[in-house]
């Protein structure tokens, strides 16, 4: 049985379910001073996390611990390339993670770089109101997460949580190919929708 | 470049997931890289990945964070100014030096192609496929997911003209008859998400061709 996006819904855990801001503050911290403590803070959240997302992609409990120890790492050796304006500290070290876990647990090139040197229209320093519809939008999206179809949000976990291709979830779930697409396609209208609605 | 051809939302769904079969990843990346509507895209996609991934229930770890030098690493450098607009380097070094001298395999009259190794254990099939200008490839469908990204003159099918950074993405339930243009023909990156689907679309490709 799939879990259905089941901690995407607000929930009552004894782990803080939201991520508070200071993440890229002490990311921007690592970056500049190589600040160790910093560093510790991150991996404190994060470490956790990515354990936690290594072994819905498969890794066992050890392998996946590995894996949160390197993509650690490679926060702190690549940090001087994370900037806030190119997305949120978590965005970042989640592209880390799924980029570690193509390599290692699947043994392919992940052929998708880091979100480094791709923004032609970077803005000059954080923007405070650029900050709370960044809050915003995260909010919007975890709220329309929650209230999607569960025919939908079992496709956008199984590819993002489980990390199964589309002919992977059309044969998991036993569907055309086309139907797993145009769910998929469904799912991010509504998102993408609210996430527009913002501006 | 104007690109008027562009992913379609699952394909960029499974691209922010990092959910693609290795060929597939290889021509998003590439499309990618030439075109700023669908890195903005990309964005929104990612936020859904973002959102999940923080809504893991986090697994407790057993071993300290790991131990690092105040002093190592990459300081607070952005590199600058290396937008290339152009094929991403993981591709360059596939193909091991420039355009013109890909080691070209004729398979059809007028058709060329050049496959690309994929990682062992991939699955899927990336390959260049060059077509002689004016050559027409009979009406074909396709057995799985299939995207073609324009890196040399253009062709046209049913659905328009593709031009250099356009990109098919083209599910299982469409059939296609395109034609290179008839001056600069076609020069494109092909990635099927298994690799008995190339094969079978070689097999179409020669067969009015060749009469098998």
């Amino acid at each position: 049985m799939v879990q259905v996006l089941e901690s995407a819904r607000p929930s009552r855990r004894a782990y803080p379910v939201k991520i508070p801001r200071t993440m890229s503050d002490l990311l921007q911290k690592v970056a500049q001073t190589r600040d160790v403590e910093a560093f510790r803070k991150l991996f404190e959240l994060y470490g956790p996390r990515v354990k936690a997302y290594m072994m819905r992609q498969g890794a066992d409990a050890t392998t996946a611990e590995d894996l949160a120890q390197e993509t650690l790492l490679t926060v702190w050796r690549k940090a001087g390339l994370y900037s806030d304006e190119k997305g949120s500290a978590t965005t970042w070290i989640f592209t880390i993670a799924r980029n570690l876990r193509i390599d290692r647990l699947r043994r392919e090139v992940s052929w998708q770089p880091l979100p480094e040197n791709r923004d032609e229209e970077a803005s000059d320093g954080p923007d405070p109101e650029e900050e709370v519809t960044a809050r915003e939008r995260r909010d919007k999206v975890r709220a329309v997460l929650a209230t999607l179809p569960p025919d939908q949000s079992e496709v956008v976990t199984l590819s993002y949580v489980e990390g199964l291709s589309h002919s992977e979830i059309a044969e998991r779930l036993s569907l055309p190919l086309g139907t797993v697409k145009s769910r998929m396609r469904l799912a991010y209208q509504k998102v993408k929708e609210a996430v527009e609605d913002i501006r | 470049m104007k690109i008027t051809h562009h992913l379609d939302d699952s394909t960029l769904m499974a691209c922010a997931a990092g959910s693609q079969p290795e060929a597939m990843a290889a021509v998003v990346s590439s499309h990618l890289a030439v075109c700023p509507h669908c890195r903005e895209e990309l964005k929104k996609h990612s936020l859904i990945g973002e959102a999940l991934f923080e809504s893991l229930s986090p697994v407790p770890v057993t071993r300290e964070a790991p131990v690092v030098a105040a002093r190592s690493g990459e300081l607070g450098s952005h590199p600058q100014g290396d937008v290339t607009h152009e094929l991403p380097a993981s591709l360059k070094s596939a193909l091991a030096g420039a355009m013109d001298q890909v080691p070209w395999r004729r398979i059809a009259p007028g058709v060329w192609h050049c496959p690309i190794q994929l990682s062992e254990d991939a699955l899927g099939d990336l390959r260049l496929l060059k077509v002689a200008a004016g050559t027409k490839l009979p009406e074909h469908g396709h057995g799985g997911n299939e995207l073609t990204l324009v890196l040399e003159g253009s062709y046209s099918d049913e659905f328009g003209t593709f031009r250099r950074g356009d990109v098919a993405d083209l599910g299982d339930d469409v059939e296609h008859r395109p034609v290179a243009d008839p001056v600069e023909g076609c020069v494109c990156l092909v990635a099927t998400d298994q690799k008995v689907r190339f094969k079978g679309l070689v097999a179409r490709l020669m067969q009015p061709l060749t009469g098998i």
